[in-house]
């Protein structure tokens, strides 16, 4: 019973931990967007949280760890996920909040990739989607000891497969059907660079997702008197110092300069990678691993924009490829089953399967949703909107007021009529008013 | 020589350089400015109160040009920056009286040296 109490503790923290990363992606985005659009990207972010946890707790957990059929899904819990009887010394309510993390953190992935462009209303739909069917799916076939992938003996310890090559590969097939924001990219192909409204406030956004990875992946455990929980934090903690490690000095070899945004993702994409392995790998793997990641991060950035398909924030590469990448390393750097230290290839192969299956369904559902927006609330912003900026046109602020537009005026300083001359009223009064 | 100060939308400013690039104007300075005309004043929501947002965030390109390229210019800001609805913009055009070059500390008489 002891060990019930000291769970519950355990998991309900980290819990909070996981669902805190969002204010890490809610400050990476509105730093990486341009100003105009700043506060629609945390506007997303809340719609995370709020709708997509809710369709989660209601649905989605039922999907995902409900009574399995065929190896596909699950159909109880509907309504009442806490009523889940688990094998380890946990409540229900405990495990349910973890999970609800995760799903939102699957959804604030996709929020990136289609910053700046998509219209509001779709973001609400692909969220519910997300959170109540697409994510919970697939998540059943990794993570139901039921689901098909988990009988086949695939290893996601937290999460690159099932949330974040997920994630970003859903990202990618919507933010292709979404376009490019206007004026991206030039005829002859090449990318322009939009400006980032502010690198400090992205890179304390990083930092907050960094502090909240420990959670995601060591509160994975679910058991508090697991020791290999200080492994698995330190794994992540390599591994996001070796992906930056990586990024950082390929930019400054490879562009001349020691690029913010591209060392942000660099940690990033280490800890996406670390997330399936972290319980089943050495130190030196987690560093072998960071050190790919961070790598593959940069070329997979320039690939995207070579499809021209436009990225904000470069979710589809640290999420969407390395999250295929951690997932397969796992069969190569694993302790007991992984090609480099036991030459045995049928992990591999599984993880192969896995990765891919994940990568197939993320393209599938991303179109999919795409076509249920258009055909509903519609996909993507009228030009005007764009031009504006998503700030004003769905939220009616402005996140900085640097010129101090609208407040403090007095009326008759800016009043239509005297500014305009178009006025009709008489000299007299007019004069009257200027004072 | 002549100044060209012209008022647009800050979303029309890309295409108005490219076009200006087309006359082989490549020297100028630009500000982010807010002001208003005739474009009506548009309607923002705070904590459900409506406010009006009276001053349009605009972007002012300042050239400076021998006269002969003024006419050509100032057509082609009309070409790059027009949408045909109210808040457009403003141009007006300036007499220099003289101009320096800061580094050479010298009258500046390479104002067409902008236009290569």
């Amino acid at each position: 019973m002891e060990m019930m109490y000291l769970n519950t503790i355990w998991i309900v923290l980290a819990a909070a931990m996981v669902l805190f990363m969002e204010g890490g992606f809610s400050l990476l985005e509105s730093g990486l967007v341009r100003t105009k659009n700043a506060v629609n990207v945390t506007m997303k972010i809340f719609v995370d949280l709020t709708i997509g946890a809710l369709g989660f707790w209601v649905v989605g957990f039922g999907i995902m760890y409900g009574k399995d059929i065929f190896g596909i899904m699950g159909t109880s819990l509907f309504g009442s996920p806490e009523k889940i009887t688990l094998s380890i010394e946990l409540p229900g309510a405990a495990f349910v909040l973890f999970q609800m993390g995760f799903a939102v953190a699957c959804v604030s992935i996709i929020s990136g990739a289609v910053a700046e462009r998509m219209n509001f209303k779709a973001y609400i739909v692909t969220v519910s989607l997300i959170c109540m069917v697409i994510y919970p799916l697939s998540g059943h076939w990794i993570w139901n000891s039921d689901g098909w992938l988990a009988k086949l003996g695939m290893k996601d310890f937290a999460g690159s497969g099932a949330i974040h090559a997920l994630g970003g590969f859903v990202a990618f097939a919507m933010a292709k059907r979404l376009g490019a924001r206007k004026g991206r990219f030039n005829s002859d192909g090449s990318a322009n660079v939009f400006a980032p409204s502010n690198i400090p406030l992205a890179s304390a956004g990083a930092f907050i997702l960094w502090f909240g990875w420990f959670a995601f992946n060591a509160g994975s455990t679910l058991d508090a008197s697991n020791t290999d929980l200080a492994s698995i934090a330190l794994n992540t903690m390599l591994a996001g110092a070796s992906g930056g490690t990586a990024a950082l000095f390929l930019t400054m070899k490879k562009f001349g300069k020691a690029d913010p945004s591209m060392t942000i993702n660099g940690v990033l994409a280490g800890l996406v990678a670390i997330t399936a392995g972290c319980a089943f790998v050495s130190q030196w793997s987690a560093i072998v691993i960071g050190v790919t990641s961070g790598l593959i991060v940069i070329y997979a950035t320039l690939f995207v924009d070579n499809l021209k398909v436009d990225d904000p924030v470069g979710a589809v590469a640290v999420h969407g490829f390395n999250g295929v990448f951690g997932t397969i390393a796992v069969g190569l750097f694993d302790k007991s089953q992984g090609l480099l230290t036991t030459f045995d290839w049928s992990l591999l192969k599984i993880q192969l399967l896995g990765a891919g299956a994940v990568v197939v369904w993320g393209i599938i559902c991303g179109t999919f949703i795409a076509k249920v927006c258009e055909k509903t609330v519609g996909f993507r912003v009228s030009k005007r909107e764009e031009e504006e900026g998503l700030d004003m046109s769905y939220h009616g602020i402005p996140a900085y007021n640097e010129l101090e537009r609208f407040t403090d005026i007095p009326t008759g300083l800016y009043d239509f009529e005297e500014t305009t001359g178009i006025s009709v009223a008489p000299a007299g009064s007019r004069k009257e008013r200027v004072v | 020589m002549k100044k060209i100060e012209a008022i647009i939308r800050p979303e029309k400013l890309t295409e108005t350089i490219k076009g200006l690039k087309n006359l082989g104007i490549t020297g100028f300075t630009i500000s982010q400015v807010v002001g208003r005309g005739k474009q009506k004043e548009s309607q923002g929501v705070y904590r459900g109160k409506n406010y009006k947002v009276t001053l349009h965030p605009k972007v002012k390109l300042e050239i400076v040009l021998s006269d002969y390229m003024v006419e050509q210019t100032i057509k082609k800001i009309f070409d790059s920056a027009q949408t045909g609805e109210d808040g457009d913009g403003k141009i007006y055009v300036y007499p220099i009286l003289e101009a320096y070059n800061i580094r050479t500390g010298k009258e500046d008489d390479t104002i067409d040296d902008l236009v290569n």
